[in-house]
C-alpha cells in the first residue's frame, strides 16, 4: 500500500507551502512534491492599468521585499518610456536597496536561518529560535538586531517615502533628492551597518565554523546539489544587486550564458504542473529533465550562494576578503577567473552574511559619492517604447518584470519571474533528498526528518509565505502519515 | 499568574507587509508581548489549525486578520477565526476593502489562468495544463485550495468588529490601537475604523493649497511638481482629498500623489465616487460662454482623456468593497 507523508509548515493554513511525500510498497520514498497552493494574479490584473502605477502596485506582491519589486518595476518603466535616469537617481535607488538588503539579510540570519546553526541543528526545537540565538550570543545582540532593522527601515522611509511599500520610483528617475543633512544621517547608518555586518560574520565564525559538528552539517551531502547558478554581475563580472547583466554558470563554473534582462525569455522557460500554482523555470539551452540536478538538467538556482558562484569577486574590499575566505574553506580552485561553484546549499547562510557586508560597504560608498546629493534626479520621458523589462537581484534571487504597453502607456501584457520561483525546482530537490536520507523501509526518523526538511526549506529563505521569514520564531511542522486512502495513520508534530 | 489575553495575527491572501508593519514597532513589540499571550501568526508560533479548532469559542481576545479571501482555504480560516475570536479586526487594506489584489476582480478566474499558465512570454506548457484543485499522480492524489472567481474582503465573508486602515497600517497607528486595547479604553461603536483619523489626507498634508482650478491633468511621470504646492492643484491626480487621514501624508512628502491606501474618509461609502465629485469641482474647462453643448463635452472629454484607467486610479484599494464591484 502506498503511504503518504504530508508535511505542512503551519503556513499551509495560510496556503503558502505544503510538502507531500509518497512512500512505495517497501516504505521508501517514491516521490516528494512541494506544492505552492496560492496564486494572486498580478500578471493579469495589471493589464489595463497605467504603466506608471507599476512601482506602487507591484510592491504588493511582497511586503517583505517590496523594495525589490519597486525597483524592478521602476527600471522596467525606464525602458518602457525610453528614458535614462540621471546618475544621482540611480545612486539613490541603489542606496535604498542596500539599506533594504541589510535589514532583510539581518532578519533572515538572526530570526530564521541562523537558529539552526548558532543554536545547533540537533538542539531541542524549543531553543532553536531568535531567543535561543540571543541566549547563545548574548542579550545585547537581540537589541542590536532590533536597532539594525529600525535604522535601515528609517533609511528606506526617508528615501522611498514609506517604511513598507515605497512610493518614489518614477520612469526616468526618483521623485526625491537627498539633502546634505539626510546624507549625513545615512552615512551614520551605513557606518553602523558595516560594523554590524563584521560583528555578524564573527558570530558565524565562532558559533558555526569553529564548531566541528556544525561544520560537518554544512559539508554533508544531503544538501549538495550540482546545478546551474544565476546572478547579476557588473561590467567587471563582480556581483551587483541593482544593475548589470545576468550571468549563468554551469555546475563546474564555466560561463553558460550572459544576457541582458530584456532577453530573458530567450533563455528561461517555465513549466506548469497541475499540482501546484507555482511554475518551474529552467534554462532553455539545457532543457527540462524534471526536478533533478546535474549538468544535463536545466534546473538552476538563484540565491546568495548563486550570486557568489557566478561572480569573479565582490566590488568592496572587506566583502572581497570574506569571499576569498569562503572559497578557500571549500577548497575551490579557480576556473575562468573565478572559483568553482560551492554546491553545499547550507553554505547559502554564510554567503548571505558576506552579502550583508557587501551591501553595508556599498551603502557607505554611495553616501560618500559627491553626486548623491545632486538635485537632478528626474528626466521627463518624451515618448514611449512600448516594451520594458527591468531586473534586480532580489535577496531570494533574480527578479524580472516585463511590461508591454499601448501608446497611452496602458499595460497590455505583464510577465514576472520572481526570485523564489527561480529556486522552486531546487527547493523541491533539497526536500526530496532530505526525505530519501531519513526515510528507509517505512521507518521515519521523525525529529530528524522535520529538522532536515525545515533546514532545506529555510536556507533558500523562500518568499512563498512572504511573511514567514519576517518575524521572530521558528517554522513549526506537522506531519501526517497517511495510507493510500488518505486516512491518517499517525500524526506527529514538532513542538516549539 | 493570571492569564494574559490571547492575541492572534493571521494572514489570508496577502503580501506580508502587514506583518512587517507590526514588526516595525521595533522595541515596542516586546511591550505587546508583555501584555498579550502572543498566539500571533499561527504560522510562527506553535499553533496549528486543529489547536484553534479545539479552543472554546471566543477564546482569542483579539484576532488581527490581514489579507483578502481568494481561496477556499482563506474562507475556511476566516470562518474559524470569527468563531474563536472575541474581537475580529480586519487589519489593513486587503481585509478591510480588498486592496490592490482585488483589482483582480476586473477579470475572471479563466482570464487569470490563461494569462499565467497558458499565455505568458516565458512558458513551456505544450499540454496546456493548468493547476487543478484535485490532481491524480502516479503516487496518489494531490489537492490544492480552490481559486475563487473573485477576491472578497473579510467583511463579505464574516461579521467584522473593527477595521484598521492602511496598506499597510503605519506602525505608530498600530501602536495607538494596541495601547488603547491594553488600557481597556472604551472602544468606538462596532464597525468603526481604528488607527486613523476621520478626515482626509489633505488635512495632514503640509503642501500649500491656493484653491486654484485645473485646466489640464498630468500623469505623475509627465511633470516635476513644485515641492511646496498642492499636487492636485498642479494637475496631478492625488487621492488625498478622497482618502482617510492617518498615515501622515507620506507619499506627497516625496512628491508623489496619494494613491488612497487608507480608504475613504469617515462617512464616505465609495472612495471613487468621492474622487469623481472632487475632480469635478477643481476642473476648469475655460471660457465656455458661447460654446455649444457638444463643444463643452469635447473639452471635458479632452481633460478626462488625460486620465486613463479611472477604475485602477480611483478604486486602487477599494474595488472589492466598492459599489462598482468589478466584473460580475
Amino acid at each position: 500500500m502506498m503511504k503518504r507523508v504530508t508535511i505542512s509548515p503551519i503556513t499551509r493554513l495560510e496556503g503558502h507551502g505544503k510538502i507531500e511525500i509518497f512512500l512505495d510498497a517497501d516504505g521508501n520514498v517514491a516521490n516528494a512534491y512541494f506544492q505552492v497552493p496560492e496564486l494572486r494574479g498580478f500578471e493579469q490584473f495589471c493589464v489595463g492599468r497605467r504603466a506608471e502605477d507599476m512601482p506602487v502596485i507591484m510592491n504588493r506582491i511582497c511586503g517583505v521585499c517590496p523594495e525589490a519589486h519597486h525597483l524592478a518595476a521602476t527600471k522596467a518603466l525606464d525602458r518602457l518610456f525610453a528614458v535614462e535616469p540621471p546618475p544621482a537617481a540611480k545612486k539613490i535607488r541603489e542606496l535604498l536597496y542596500m539599506a533594504f538588503y541589510v535589514t532583510d539579510h539581518t532578519t533572515h540570519f538572526y530570526a530564521l536561518g541562523g537558529p539552526d546553526f548558532i543554536v545547533g541543528p540537533d538542539a531541542p526545537p524549543a531553543e532553536r529560535n531568535i531567543l535561543g540565538v540571543i541566549r547563545k550570543v548574548g542579550l545585547d545582540v537581540g537589541k542590536q538586531v532590533i536597532a539594525c532593522r529600525a535604522r535601515n527601515h528609517h533609511a528606506i522611509k526617508m528615501l522611498g517615502g514609506r517604511g513598507v511599500h515605497p512610493a518614489a520610483g518614477v520612469p526616468g528617475g526618483w521623485s526625491k533628492f537627498i539633502t546634505e543633512q539626510e546624507r549625513k544621517e545615512l552615512e551614520q547608518i551605513a557606518i553602523e551597518n558595516v560594523k554590524f555586518a563584521q560583528f555578524t560574520l564573527q558570530v558565524f565564525e565562532s558559533a558555526v565554523l569553529k564548531n566541528t559538528a556544525y561544520a560537518e552539517v554544512i559539508h554533508s551531502d544531503v544538501y549538495h546539489h550540482q546545478t546551474y547558478y544565476m546572478g547579476t554581475v557588473d561590467k567587471n563580472n563582480r556581483a551587483n544587486f541593482y544593475d548589470g547583466e545576468i550571468r549563468v554558470v554551469d555546475p563546474e563554473g564555466r560561463e553558460l550564458l550572459k544576457f541582458r534582462a530584456a532577453d530573458y525569455f530567450q533563455h528561461i522557460s517555465e513549466r506548469v504542473e497541475p499540482w501546484t500554482y507555482l511554475k518551474f523555470p529552467y534554462l532553455k539551452k539545457v532543457g527540462w529533465k524534471g526536478i533533478v540536478d546535474g549538468i544535463d538538467s536545466g534546473v538552476y538556482c538563484a540565491s546568495p550562494l548563486s550570486r557568489l558562484n557566478v561572480s569573479d569577486g565582490l566590488a568592496t574590499p572587506l566583502a572581497q576578503a570574506e569571499y576569498e575566505r569562503f572559497y578557500a574553506a571549500f577548497d575551490r580552485e579557480k576556473i575562468e577567473g573565478r572559483y568553482q561553484p560551492v554546491h553545499h546549499r547550507l553554505a547559502t547562510h554564510w554567503a548571505r552574511l558576506i552579502e550583508l557586508l557587501y551591501a553595508s560597504e556599498r551603502m557607505l560608498e554611495l553616501v560618500h559619492d559627491p553626486e548623491i546629493t545632486s538635485q537632478e534626479v528626474r528626466r521627463i520621458p518624451t515618448g514611449i517604447a512600448g516594451v520594458g523589462v527591468g531586473s534586480v537581484e532580489a535577496p531570494r534571487g533574480t527578479l524580472i518584470h516585463h511590461y508591454e504597453a499601448d501608446e497611452r502607456g496602458i499595460l497590455t501584457r505583464v510577465n514576472l519571474v520572481v526570485g523564489t520561483t527561480n529556486n522552486h525546482a531546487a527547493i523541491a530537490l533539497s526536500i526530496k533528498r532530505a526525505a530519501e536520507k531519513l526515510i528507509h523501509a517505512g521507518h521515519v526518523i521523525e525529529e530528524g526528518l522535520l529538522n532536515r526538511i525545515e533546514m532545506a526549506f529555510r536556507l533558500y529563505d523562500p518568499c512563498l509565505s512572504c511573511a514567514t521569514h519576517a518575524l521572530p520564531g521558528t517554522m513549526p511542522l506537522i506531519v501526517n502519515l497517511r495510507n493510500g486512502e488518505g486516512e491518517i495513520l499517525r500524526s506527529f508534530r514538532r513542538d516549539d | 499568574m493570571t492569564q494574559k489575553p490571547k492575541l492572534a495575527m493571521y494572514w489570508a491572501s496577502s503580501c506580508g507587509g502587514c506583518e512587517v508593519a507590526l514588526v516595525n514597532l521595533n522595541e515596542k513589540l516586546l511591550a505587546v508581548d508583555a501584555h498579550f499571550d502572543f498566539v500571533f501568526c499561527p504560522c510562527l508560533l506553535d499553533t496549528k489549525k486543529s489547536d484553534i479548532e479545539a479552543m472554546p469559542d471566543r477564546d482569542l481576545a483579539i484576532t488581527l486578520f490581514n489579507g483578502g479571501i481568494r481561496t477556499s482555504e482563506n474562507e475556511e480560516m476566516a470562518r474559524l477565526l470569527r468563531r474563536k475570536s472575541e474581537l475580529l479586526i480586519a487589519f489593513g487594506s486587503c481585509a478591510s476593502e480588498g486592496c490592490i489584489p482585488a483589482l483582480s476582480n476586473l477579470y475572471s478566474k479563466a482570464d487569470h489562468f490563461r494569462t499565467v499558465y497558458l499565455d505568458s512570454s516565458s512558458l513551456d506548457n505544450p499540454k496546456g495544463c493548468v493547476p487543478q484543485a484535485r490532481c491524480t499522480l502516479p503516487e496518489g492524489e494531490l489537492e490544492l485550495p480552490e481559486f475563487y472567481e473573485r477576491v472578497h474582503h473579510l467583511g463579505e465573508i464574516v461579521d467584522v468588529d473593527y477595521s484598521i486602515a492602511g496598506c499597510p497600517p503605519e506602525p505608530h497607528q498600530i501602536w495607538k490601537v494596541v495601547e488603547a486595547l491594553v488600557q481597556g479604553a472604551q472602544l468606538p461603536p462596532k464597525g468603526s475604523t481604528l488607527g486613523a483619523g476621520k478626515s482626509t489626507v489633505c488635512d495632514e498634508c503640509a503642501r500649500r493649497k491656493e484653491n486654484k482650478t485645473i485646466q489640464k491633468f498630468y500623469r505623475a511621470y509627465e511633470i516635476v511638481p513644485d515641492r511646496e504646492r498642492c499636487l492636485l492643484e498642479q494637475g496631478i491626480v492625488c487621492m488625498g482629498i478622497a482618502t482617510r487621514d492617518g498615515c501622515g501624508a507620506l507619499c506627497p512628502q516625496v512628491n508623489m500623489p496619494c494613491t488612497g491606501c487608507y480608504g475613504p474618509p469617515e462617512g464616505v461609502l465609495d472612495q471613487g465616487a468621492k474622487m469623481v465629485s472632487a475632480l469635478g469641482s477643481v476642473l476648469d474647462i475655460g471660457d465656455y460662454k458661447g460654446l455649444t453643448e457638444e463643444q463643452m463635452t469635447e473639452k471635458i472629454d479632452a481633460a478626462i482623456d488625460a486620465l486613463p484607467d479611472l477604475t485602477g486610479t480611483f478604486y486602487k484599494y477599494s474595488l472589492a468593497g466598492s459599489l462598482l464591484g468589478g466584473k460580475s
